[in-house]
This record gives C-alpha cells, structure tokens and sequence, in this order.
C-alpha cells in the first residue's frame, strides 16, 4: 500500500484518492458510484479506504467546513520563533488548545523569515483570536518568545490540495473531475 | 456571505455540521447511519447535506488527507508590492497547484500552498513563479505536524 512515511505508489490506491479527494458524491451508496468510476467494487473501495484510515493517510472522514461562511471572519496564522529545542513540546501543547486548527513546524529562512513553529486560528473576530494567542503564551510560558499574528485579509482561492496522478490508469477524462 | 449564516440553520443542520466531521461509517450505506443518529431518513439527510453544500456552508464530505503522503506540498510566502497583489494573485490562483491562495497582513503578504506530484514537479512550478514575478518566493514546507484533526469544533451563538 504505502511505505512506512513514504509517498504511497500503489496505482489502484493513488486511483481512488484521486476520486476521494473531491468528496463522496451525494447518492445512496456513494461507495458504490466511485467504485463504478474505477473498476473496483463497493467492498474493494470500502475496504481501501479503511486501509488508508488505518495507516493515517486519511486524517478524518466527515464534513468539511467553510469557517469562513460560518461565520467565522477573522482568520489568523501565528508564527513564533521558538529555540529549537522547544519546538516539539510547544507545537504537542499548541495542538491540543480546541480553537487551534492546525499546527506545523517549518524552517526559517534567515535573515528574513526568524519563525519555526505556525499554527492556524479561526475566530469570529479579532478580539477573540488576540484572546487566544494571550491564553497560548501564558499557558505555555512564551512571554519573551518573538511572535506575529498574519491576518488574513482576502482568499484569492481556497480549495482542498488536488492530487493530480499523471501516470494513473484512470481514464483520461475522468481526471481532475469533480464527483457530483 | 453574512455573520448570520448560522440564524438560518436549525438544530438538525447545526448537528450535521458539528456530529459528523470526523468518523463517518465506511459501510454500504453512510447517510442512512447519519439518519439514524439525527431521527430522520436518509433521503432528508442527502437533501440538507446538498443544500449546505450549494449555501457554501460545506465544502465536501470526504476525506482529509496528511500532508505529504500522497504527492508532495509546501507552503509559499511572497512580498508582493502593492500596486502589483491582485494582478499576481490572480495570477497564481491560475495554476492548478496551487489551493488556499490568501493575502494576509506582513510584508509577506501573499500566502499560498502549492502541491504537485513529485519534488521535481514542485520546483518547476516554484520556478515559473519566481520568473514570472520576478519576485523571491519563500520556500516553507512542513517539517512536522502537532496537529491532530478532530474537525473544527462550532461554537452557536
């Protein structure tokens, strides 16, 4: 299926993320229409996505939100220049606060970029993001750590990572098409 | 869209978008588990779960993947001088690898991710943007990830 961290290479499994990707189709066996698209049966399909669950592939498999039209305005991307030795035990603890949703570390690009840790926040305002970083610094002791808070003032496109599979044995037209 | 997205959603809406964001049955027939836990049918359950995706509300129900297991991505930051945003965003909203294309507010202003297939993939894109602009692109890929995705839990108000 997938190497231990590696990229997963095998074609029927790359096929079906493929399709997965832009979400089940909304009919009553949804398993059963992408399986049709594909060659593969309801159980295969089923099975594979069980497979891709238990290896961590797939995060989660549910809804997906649009923060934004739900009210959520004020989005903001916090970065902090942490010492490095500190970066996993803030980034484990950063993970855990439920108004965070998302949390990487990543490689500064000195002398112009000094932040190594970057976590997402989605509130409805400014004023309860700023709360919520303050609530980070002190529960994690961060008073003397550089940070900055990115607001986002426009999304120019938002949609979830496509995966395009150049080599995949998937008919050509069905490719990068959307299951509706 | 306004703040009073939420106002038009009733309790049944509110749970299908608040229940259902992680762990959805892999069987045969998914909404009809959904139905049963929400008290109504399955066909009612298509219908609204249709109905928050045409308002926006929704974006799929499907799956979310971890980062870097399937093709490879990274996170792009430019400073793009003002007069010159919104030609360049449109711009690199144009290409297919690109998603999540936001002008935030730093000197590094534009903050978009681009994924592709493999690394070599991933370099010529990065490539034709830095020629096209003539601007650096700042280069950040995930080195590691803290989070664990529970979905986003909605605060009603």
């Amino acid at each position: 299926m997938s190497t231990e961290h590696g990229l997963i290479e095998d074609p029927r499994q790359m096929a079906l993320i493929a399709v997965i990707q832009e979400g089940l189709p909304l009919v009553p066996r949804p398993w059963a229409v992408i399986g049709a698209r594909l060659g593969m049966s309801e159980d295969e399909v089923m099975r594979r996505v069980r497979s891709l669950q238990r290896d961590g592939t797939i995060k989660r498999l549910g809804v997906v939100v649009r923060h934004r039209r739900l009210g959520y305005r004020a989005n903001a991307m916090v970065v902090w220049d942490l010492p490095d030795e500190r970066v996993a035990e803030v980034g484990h603890r950063f993970g855990r606060f439920d108004f965070v949703t998302l949390c990487y570390r990543r490689p500064r690009r000195l002398p112009v970029w000094p932040y190594n840790l970057f976590n997402m926040i989605h509130g409805r305002d400014r004023v309860e993001v700023h709360a919520w970083v303050g609530e980070m610094i002190v529960a994690c002791g961060l008073e003397t750590v550089p940070h900055a808070v990115l607001f986002s003032r426009r999304s120019f496109k938002q949609c979830g990572a496509r995966y395009r599979f150049v080599d995949l044995p998937v008919d050509s037209a069905e490719r990068g098409r959307a299951v509706s | 869209m306004t703040a009073t997205a939420q106002d038009t959603l009733d309790a049944i809406d509110r749970r299908l978008l608040d229940d259902f964001q992680q762990d959805l049955p892999v069987v045969e027939r998914p909404w009809g588990v959904m139905a049963e836990q929400l008290g109504i049918d399955e066909e009612e359950v298509l219908a609204r779960l249709r109905r928050l995706q045409a308002a926006g509300l929704i974006s799929r129900v499907g799956p979310v993947f971890r980062p870097n297991r399937i093709g490879v991505s990274t996170l792009v930051a430019m400073a793009v001088p003002k007069q010159r945003l919104d030609s360049i965003a449109a711009w690199i909203s144009s290409l297919p690898e690109v998603n999540h294309n936001y002008e935030r507010e730093h000197n590094f202003n534009l903050w978009f991710v681009v994924t592709a297939d493999d690394q070599a993939h991933l370099c010529s894109v990065l490539a034709r943007i830095q020629r096209h602009t003539g601007l650096e692109v700042l280069e950040l890929p995930m080195l590691e990830d803290y989070f664990i995705d529970l979905g986003f839990r909605l605060q009603w108000t």
